[in-house]
């Protein structure tokens, strides 16, 4: 307990998953990805969700919604300073209180956020446990503390961690940064900055434990049931094989439910001292400020360019705040998605007495990429090109800058032209702020990389049974975009079926391995394993088939719910006839395959934004976004466009609104609900079109898809604020683009004409 | 539950704020929480001493039910706590987000932001009393048929407040649409789906 805080990297239980799945850290992949895959019936279109009804009545029963027999509740005590050395607890008032179950002391020593965890109440209800929080008794020696990234670094600040409050997080060398300054004809430079921006799903974090004998059982709103469950495991010394982690229905995580929460080891404990289940929900005010944000980045981009585009040097420096944690790494869309032989990366975390953050769709991607697309477009103005054919000049064949392995398949040249027609690109000012009027209207644009492969041998189980029933256990979970109805989907296809004929269990760490719900691998991970295990089926079946039909397999295809002859389709066996001679419920255990060798996998896309800004309030009002992506093959148009209009949205909030503010005087948050931190609304949202490249990746695995988590969250906040500078003549830099922001911006110099 | 408790020997400002959902509540009732032991208050018409409880009766979902609940017991806290109804969502807590929305003779109601002892008589509608049997309601068919949702724990908000918008409003343009939902919030982003959902429920509706 007494132990100093380790380095929290928010990076870590994300990108340990997304950088095997990048192909460029992991081993060589195992088998090559087997031919292109059949042309589809269903895969591809739009398929209304399996769960709809059960969500749409009420029925989907979230974390939130579980109650068992004798069941308790429990609370946390935070720490309201945000540097202190604790003196004492005090809990036997606390103990002694009617209803009041067990009480845990969790801290000692220093504590260096306002928010950490000092002492858990268990009581009958909810009200008595936190009415019992009151009467625990708290000697806290309070200490100066720093919540302010500028003052962090200051001589005298107080230190958050031993090691000092400035780290250096990374460093990136690529050829002769001195030597492509040289060869430049133009050097610029440039500064961004990003916020803090809090993920507030919709269902705040929440755990029920309940220990049978030594065997532990959570349900969890979790991005990651077997991650939790390996948590849990660690955390309370116990092995993984008796900790089971179970989540049905949760309401959005969007990076802050990955891996196990310091208060769900407290249920799991609280749950053994009492011998009964203990479920901690968390308040909105605990989820907005205890469980993480995305780590704000200050982003100086220096470039070297020549007259006509071609970049000959990119030194990108960023300071990452990410409270007592480190900041995320912010730079790879710089290394990565131009062209540039000539790069130089230099990261830094700064420490501030606030809790750590976490990962939040697309970590570092999203900040990195609102620096160097803000600079791509300040620098076409410079250069007085079209900020579009500035990018197309240095478009990159292959990853790190075109000097690594080529990319299996890339179509951001694709996205660029769908977008730009879609929007009317050649309707932006020509020369940014050259509109007139008090409201002002442009046109921006912003690109996208991000890896999305998915995770090799990952694992689904499809079984068979004697009565024709189908189903398919997957330790993947569903956390709002649509997982169940993708593998009904992919496992019907396979095995000539209708969506609603198969079972889908998931969401329990007792089924087969599959990655976080996270880092946009859960389609590319998850599918292909199911389609695996289908086509195993498949096989299987028409060997069956065939010894009745008295014909090859290869000449029997499974579609509308029969096994026929393709040279005469009136020759048919039901499915169902067919499973009636098996002898048991039969598995068939599908692995996603690796990826082949010597190619780059990554995701790329474009957004293209439409605002118009009142140059007297500083009130932006985006009008449209269109958002054109490469994400392989697409599995459910109707959910990946959800995805896209979700990624958008949320972009957009981040320009325009999300902040997290804190009080220097006393460390703590000052905005932590809904009314202060600001999200967007319906009034809010513009025209969004989603739109999709349709490459398939046969290199990639046995379906060619990717991820689309993140990819519509990473560009949009970009092309929003390009779309700004495109109509006030002056880049804000900063988000969220307030209106104090954009009027500040507009004072600057270079606003006047 | 013991709702018979009269009287209780702590009440902290934060969880009684906090029960109450924040802004909802009078100076004049802050005042009479803040200390530990208080006089003995004494109610006037129509009020209701912040320690006691009182049996309500009311409909819910066509059911007619009775209970104990106490002053400061919130109508989602009984929906969800004592009654099981559990498809309307605690999100906020504070009437901030719409997402704990239910009818209230038909109109719509934050439930987290409103006393139980409030909805004394009324009739209430909440998410599962939507749909009749295994018919869904219009509104609940569209959502799916557009996607109007993705993690799904706003829905029974955004579905109880275009109930109400359909019935004052049976062919609402798009910024109706939008106005008259402006008090969710969708986490996820899915607003543009929603919409489109809200605007094929209003043309079955209007077929039907």
């Amino acid at each position: 307990m007494k132990k100093e805080h380790p380095i929290e990297d928010p990076h870590r239980e994300y990108m340990e998953w997304a950088q095997t799945s990048g192909g460029q850290t992991a081993p060589p992949p195992s088998k090559p990805a087997p031919g292109p895959a059949a042309e589809f019936k269903r895969i591809g279109r739009y398929t209304p969700r399996l769960d709809g009804k059960k969500i749409v009545t009420g029925a989907a029963q979230y974390t939130h919604d579980l109650r068992f027999e004798d069941m308790l509740h429990g609370k946390i005590l935070r720490c309201p300073h945000a540097s202190a050395d604790l003196a004492a607890i005090d809990i036997s008032e606390a103990s002694s209180y009617p209803g009041v179950k067990a009480v845990l002391k969790l801290k000692e020593g220093r504590v260096k956020w306002a928010g950490e965890q000092i002492a858990a109440v268990a009581a009958v209800d909810e009200r008595r446990a936190e009415e019992a929080l009151a009467l625990i008794k708290v000697e806290y020696k309070v200490l100066p503390h720093v919540v302010e990234e500028g003052k962090a670094q200051e001589k005298d600040a107080p230190l958050v961690q031993d090691q000092g409050n400035v780290q250096k997080s990374s460093e990136y060398n690529r050829g002769d940064i001195e030597k492509g300054f040289k060869e430049a004809d133009l050097v610029f430079e440039q500064t961004y900055k990003t916020s803090w921006e809090v993920h507030q799903p919709a269902e705040t974090h929440g755990s029920i434990a309940q220990w049978d004998g030594d065997f532990l059982t959570v349900w969890d709103s979790t991005q990651g049931v077997h991650s939790v469950r390996d948590g849990l495991a660690r955390a309370l010394g116990i092995p993984a094989g008796r900790v089971r982690v179970i989540k049905h229905y949760m309401g959005g995580g969007f990076g802050s439910k990955l891996g196990v929460n310091d208060f769900t080891v407290v249920a799991a404990r609280l749950a053994r001292e009492t011998g009964r289940p203990v479920k901690i929900i968390l308040t909105r005010r605990e989820n907005s400020y205890c469980v993480g944000y995305r780590p704000s980045a200050q982003m100086t981009i220096r470039a070297g360019v020549k007259k006509d585009g071609t970049l000959t040097a990119l030194h990108f420096k960023s300071n990452n705040c990410g409270g007592i944690g480190r900041g995320d790494r912010c730079a790879e869309p710089a290394t990565d998605l131009y062209k540039c032989p000539n790069v130089k990366v230099e990261e830094y975390s700064i420490f501030v007495n606030a809790c750590g953050s976490r990962a939040t769709r697309a970590p570092g991607h999203t900040q990195g990429t609102f620096g160097l697309e803000g600079f791509m477009e300040e620098l076409a103005a410079k250069l007085g090109l079209d900020p579009l054919e500035l990018r197309r000049r240095n478009y990159s064949g292959k990853e790190k800058g075109d000097t690594g392995n080529p990319y299996s398949t890339k179509g951001l040249e694709l996205c660029y032209g769908l977008g730009a027609e879609k929007i009317g690109w050649s309707r932006r000012n020509k020369k940014p702020g050259a509109g007139g009027g008090k409201i002002k209207t442009g046109l921006g644009m912003a690109g996208q990389i991000w890896p999305g492969a998915g995770v090799p041998r990952t694992l689904a189980d499809l079984k068979i049974y004697p009565d024709g029933s189908v189903e398919i256990e997957c330790g993947t979970q569903d956390i709002g975009t649509g997982t169940r109805t993708h593998i009904a989907l992919v496992a019907a296809e396979t095995l000539g079926l209708e969506p609603e004929d198969i079972a889908v269990k998931i969401g329990d760490s007792d089924y087969p391995w599959a990655p976080n719900s996270g880092g946009s691998l859960t389609t590319p991970s998850v599918a292909p394993a199911v389609r695996d295990a289908a086509l195993k089926a498949a096989e299987y079946l028409k060997g069956l088939a065939a010894k009745k039909l008295n014909a090859a397999p290869a000449d029997i295809v499974l579609e509308n719910r029969k096994l026929a002859l393709k040279s005469d389709p009136a020759k048919a066996i039901e499915f169902k006839e067919i499973a009636r001679g098996l002898p048991r419920p039969t598995p068939f255990h599908g692995e996603r395959s690796g990826m082949t060798a010597g190619f780059a996998y990554q995701t790329f896309g474009a957004h293209f934004a439409e605002v118009e800004v009142d140059t007297e309030t500083g009130k932006i009002k985006v009008k449209k976004v269109v958002a054109a992506h490469d994400i392989g093959r697409v599995i459910n148009r109707q959910t990946a466009e959800s995805q896209v209009i979700g990624g958008v949205t949320q972009g957009l909030s981040a320009a325009l609104f999300e902040e997290k503010i804190m009080d220097p005087e006393t460390g703590n948050m000052v905005n932590p609900n809904f009314h202060d931190y600001k999200i967007a609304t319906a009034l809010d949202i513009p025209e969004i079109v989603p739109l999709f490249a349709d490459i398939v990746d046969d290199r990639l695995n046995n379906l060619g898809t990717k991820g689309l988590g993140e990819p519509p969250r990473i560009p949009s906040s970009a092309a929003i604020a390009n779309a700004v500078y495109n109509a006030i003549g002056v880049h804000v830099r900063e988000i969220p683009m307030t209106p104090a922001r954009v009027l500040a911006a507009l004072k600057r110099k270079e606003a006047r004409p | 539950m013991d709702s018979g408790r009269k009287k209780k020997k702590v009440v902290t400002r934060r969880s009684f704020l906090q029960s109450m959902g924040g802004g909802a509540i009078g100076a004049g009732v802050v005042s009479r929480v803040l200390g530990k032991d208080l006089p003995a208050h004494q109610s006037g018409p129509g009020e209701m001493d912040i320690f006691s409880s009182k049996k309500i009766a009311f409909t819910v979902n066509g059911k007619k039910t009775s209970l104990d609940v106490r002053a400061d017991e919130t109508l989602l806290q009984v929906l969800r706590d004592r009654l099981k109804l559990s498809g309307t969502k605690r999100v906020c807590n504070r009437g901030e987000c719409g997402g704990c929305t239910v009818l209230l003779n038909g109109k719509p109601v934050y439930s987290c932001h409103m006393l139980a002892v409030r909805a004394d008589g009324a009739e209430i509608l909440t998410i599962e009393g939507l749909a009749a049997g295994e018919k869904l309601h219009p509104v609940q068919q569209a959502f799916i048929d557009k996607d109007g949702y993705q993690c799904g724990f706003c829905t029974p908000g955004f579905i109880m407040a275009t109930v109400a918008l359909l019935a004052k409003n049976g062919q609402p343009s798009p910024d109706e649409i939008k106005a008259g939902l402006a008090g969710n919030l969708c986490r996820c982003g899915n607003y543009q789906r929603i919409y489109a959902a809200v605007g094929a429920a209003a043309e079955a509706m209007r077929k039907s």
